[in-house]
C-alpha cells in the first residue's frame, strides 16, 4: 500500500517585513501522529494557514509530491487537505446531519445538489458513529456544547475524504474524559492519514504524541519523540527562559 | 467508540422529543400552501376584485417575483441586493422595446423616436418575439454571472456588496435618463398596443396578463422551494454562515453564490417584462435606487429566509403602499423607511421568523436543562475569518 506524505521546504511567510515562518522544513509520514508546539508567536497557526492556502508563502509544500503553495483554498482543500480551527467553525444554523453531509460533498455535480438528500451516505453515518453524533443528527449544530462541536469538526474532516489532517487545538475546553476519546480517535484516523496537531496542552501530548515538532520564532527548533525533544536544553529555554536549563526535566509538563 | 455513554448521547434522548414535528409542518402544509394561493390567485382575487383592482394585484405581483428572487440570494444565500432594480429594469426594457416595435408595425419605429433619426441596431434584436423572450433572461442572466463571479472571486461582501450592487442600478438609471432618442430618457418607454398578437386593450387580454403573472409567481415560488430543499440549499446557506469554512472544504463558494445571484437577477427581470404590458409604462423611475429599495423592503418585512415571507411581505407593503400613497401622497416613502428600520432593529428575521422567536423563547429553558459534558464556552464561536485565524496561538 502506498504511504501517504506531507513534504515542506524552505517555508516562509512574511507580513509586511514580518517573518512568521522562517524557512520550515518538516516531513510527516501517514501513520505518524505529529504534534506541532511551540509558544504563543512560534508560528505553528501560519504554518497550517500557508499550508492550507489562506496566507500566501514561498518554498514548497507537496502532498505525495504534488505542490499546493500556489493553488486557491477550495483546490488545495480538494487536493485533500483538511482542517480545524481553534474556534469550532460548524455550520450552526445547519443539523450535524447537513454539516457532515456538506463536508462529504464538494464533488458533487449540479444535478445532486439541486435534489434534496434522498438518504444518508454511508461516510456520513460512520463518521457519526465514530464521533458518537448520530443521535444529534438532527440537532442545529449551533446548540451542541464544545465538545461536541469539536467532534463534529473532526467528523466533518473525515467524511471530506482529507489525506492530510490539520487540527488546530482539537481538545482545549475539553473534559478530561472528552480529551481521552478525542485522542483515542485521533489514532484510530492516524493509520490511514496524516494528522498533524497543534496543541498548548502538554499532558495530552504526552499521552498521545507520537513525534514533536517543537517551533519558535518561526523556525524549527527540535523534532523527536516526546522524551527527546523535553531533554533538549534548546527547548527548555525557550519555554522557561534562559537560566532554567538546568531544571529537572518533568517540569516541562508542569509549567505548560 | 468515541461515543459510547457520552454526553452527547446522554442529551439526545431528551432533544429528539421536543423536536418531533406536528402533522401540519410538513409536506402536507406546503402542498395546503400551494393549493391556497392558487384558489385565491386563480379564483377568489379574479371572482371578486375589479378590472383595475386585478390590474394592480399583478402590478403588485411582479413586484413580488422581484421579492422571491431576493429572498432567495439574501434570505438564503447572505446576499444584500440593494440594486435589483438593474436586472428588473433590464427585462422591463426589453420586453418594452420589442412591444413597441410589434405594436409599430413590420418596419415600423418606436412611437417616441425623432423621425429622421436611425433606429439604433439593438432595438432591432429584439423585434422578434422569440428573441425578445430569450433576452428578457439572457442578458440580465449573463449580466448577473459576469458581475456575481468579479464581485465574489474577490471575496467582496456584506455592507461592500450591498452598495456596489445599489451603484449599479444607480448607474442603469442614469444611463436610461441620458439616452432620450435612443430609449426615451427620463420619460420611459410606454403607449404598448399589443402583447405577442394580443390587443392590451381588451379586458380579456388584460385578465390573461393576470393569470399569467399569477402563474408564473407561483412557478418562481415552486423553484426556490426546491433550491432551498436541496443540498444546494444547504450548501448555500453554509456559505451564507461560514463561507471561509466551506471553502475549507473544497467548495468553490464564488460559485455556489452566483447561481443564487443569476436566479435572482433572472427573476427580476421577469417580474419586469410582465410589469410593462401590465403597467402600460416603464421610466428610469421604476428602475433606480428607491425603487431597488421599496423590493427589498417586502422581504425584509416578511421574513427573507422563509419560503413564503417575501411574497407575503412584498404583497402587503404594496397594498400598504397603494392605499397610503391614495390618500397622503408621498407620505408613504417615510412609511416604507420607517418599517423597514423597526423590523430591522426589533425582528431582523422578518414577520415569518415570529413564530421560531416565540419557539426558542419556550424552548430555551429547557435547553439549558441539558447535561452537557463540558462548560460552555464563555463567548459564541464566531466564523473564523482570515483575521481570527491568523490571531491566536500563530
Amino acid at each position: 500500500m502506498r504511504e501517504d506524505y506531507l513534504e515542506i521546504r524552505d517555508l516562509r511567510v512574511e507580513f509586511d517585513g514580518f517573518v512568521a515562518v522562517d524557512g520550515v522544513n518538516l516531513t510527516v509520514l501517514q501513520g505518524d501522529l505529529r504534534f506541532l508546539i511551540g509558544p504563543n508567536g512560534a508560528g505553528k497557526t501560519t504554518l497550517v494557514d500557508a499550508v492550507t492556502g489562506l496566507v500566501p508563502a514561498t518554498g514548497s509544500a507537496r502532498l505525495d509530491g504534488v505542490q499546493l503553495l500556489g493553488k486557491s483554498v477550495h483546490r488545495i482543500a480538494r487536493s485533500g487537505v483538511g482542517r480545524t480551527f481553534q474556534t469550532a467553525s460548524v455550520f450552526e444554523q445547519l443539523t450535524v446531519l447537513q454539516n457532515l453531509d456538506i463536508a462529504a460533498g464538494a464533488a458533487r455535480n449540479w444535478r445532486t445538489l439541486l435534489r434534496a438528500r434522498s438518504g444518508i451516505p454511508p461516510t456520513v453515518e460512520l463518521a457519526m458513529e465514530t464521533t458518537g453524533l448520530t443521535a444529534l443528527r438532527d440537532r442545529p449544530a449551533g446548540e451542541l456544547a464544545h465538545g461536541q462541536k469539536q467532534w463534529l469538526e473532526i467528523g466533518m474532516l473525515l467524511v471530506q475524504n482529507a489525506t492530510v489532517l490539520f487540527l488546530d487545538e482539537p481538545v482545549a475546553g475539553m473534559s478530561g474524559e472528552e480529551r481521552e476519546q478525542t485522542g483515542e480517535l485521533l489514532r484510530r484516523i492516524r493509520r490511514d492519514h496524516v494528522v498533524i496537531v497543534v496543541e498548548h496542552d502538554m499532558q495530552f501530548l504526552r499521552s498521545y504524541a507520537d513525534s514533536v515538532t517543537v517551533l519558535a520564532s518561526g523556525k524549527v527548533l527540535a523534532e523527536g519523540t516526546y522524551a527527546q525533544v523535553q531533554a533538549d536544553p534548546r527547548v527548555q529555554e525557550v519555554y522557561l527562559g534562559p537560566g532554567h536549563t538546568a531544571e529537572p526535566a518533568p517540569a516541562l509538563g508542569e509549567v505548560l | 467508540m468515541i461515543g459510547s455513554a457520552t454526553p452527547a448521547e446522554a442529551a439526545a434522548a431528551e432533544v429528539s422529543a421536543p423536536r418531533a414535528r406536528g402533522p401540519w409542518t410538513g409536506r402536507a402544509a406546503m402542498l395546503a400552501t400551494y393549493a391556497v394561493a392558487a384558489i385565491v390567485l386563480f379564483g377568489a382575487a379574479p371572482a371578486m376584485l375589479t378590472d383595475f383592482r386585478l390590474r394592480m394585484l399583478a402590478q403588485f405581483l411582479c413586484v413580488a417575483m422581484v421579492a422571491v428572487g431576493i429572498g432567495l440570494a439574501w434570505g438564503s444565500g447572505g446576499m444584500l441586493t440593494l440594486g435589483q432594480g438593474l436586472f428588473f429594469g433590464l427585462g422591463a426594457y426589453i420586453m418594452a422595446m420589442h412591444l413597441q416595435l410589434s405594436s409599430a408595425g413590420p418596419s415600423g419605429r418606436p412611437a417616441f423616436m425623432v423621425t429622421g433619426s436611425d433606429l439604433p441596431w439593438w432595438w432591432e434584436l429584439f423585434r422578434s418575439p422569440a428573441t425578445a423572450l430569450l433576452g428578457i433572461v439572457a442578458v440580465p442572466g449573463l449580466l448577473a454571472l459576469l458581475l456575481g463571479l468579479s464581485v465574489f472571486r474577490r471575496r467582496v461582501k456584506g455592507a461592500y456588496f450591498a452598495i456596489l450592487s445599489q451603484a449599479s442600478a444607480a448607474a442603469f438609471a442614469l444611463l436610461l435618463i441620458s439616452q432620450q432618442n435612443t430609449i426615451g430618457g427620463s420619460n420611459g418607454l410606454s403607449s404598448f398596443r399589443q402583447f405577442f398578437g394580443f390587443a392590451l386593450n381588451d379586458p380579456v387580454n388584460r385578465r390573461m396578463l393576470y393569470f399569467i403573472a399569477a402563474g408564473v409567481l407561483i412557478a418562481m415560488v415552486a423553484v426556490v422551494h426546491q433550491l432551498r430543499r436541496s443540498r444546494y440549499g444547504e450548501l448555500l446557506t453554509a456559505v451564507r454562515d461560514g463561507e471561509e469554512r466551506a471553502r475549507f472544504l473544497g467548495y468553490d463558494t464564488a460559485m455556489v453564490k452566483v447561481v443564487a445571484y443569476v436566479v435572482a437577477a433572472v427573476f427580476a427581470a421577469i417580474g419586469g417584462a410582465l410589469f410593462v404590458p401590465i403597467v402600460g409604462i416603464i421610466s428610469p423611475q421604476n428602475v433606480g435606487v428607491v425603487p431597488s429599495i421599496g423590493f427589498l423592503v417586502g422581504v425584509a418585512v416578511g421574513g427573507r429566509a422563509t419560503l413564503f415571507g417575501p411574497v407575503l411581505g412584498s404583497l402587503a407593503v404594496s397594498y400598504a403602499g397603494s392605499t397610503l400613497s391614495e390618500q397622503i401622497e408621498s407620505g408613504w416613502v417615510y412609511v416604507q423607511g420607517f418599517l423597514f428600520i423597526l423590523v430591522v432593529a426589533f425582528l431582523p428575521g422578518g414577520l415569518g421568523s415570529i413564530a421560531a422567536v416565540v419557539r426558542s423563547r419556550r424552548r430555551r429553558p429547557a435547553a439549558d436543562e441539558l447535561p452537557r459534558g463540558v462548560p460552555e464556552p464563555d463567548a459564541p464561536d464566531p466564523e473564523p475569518t482570515p483575521a481570527d485565524v491568523r490571531s491566536g496561538g500563530a
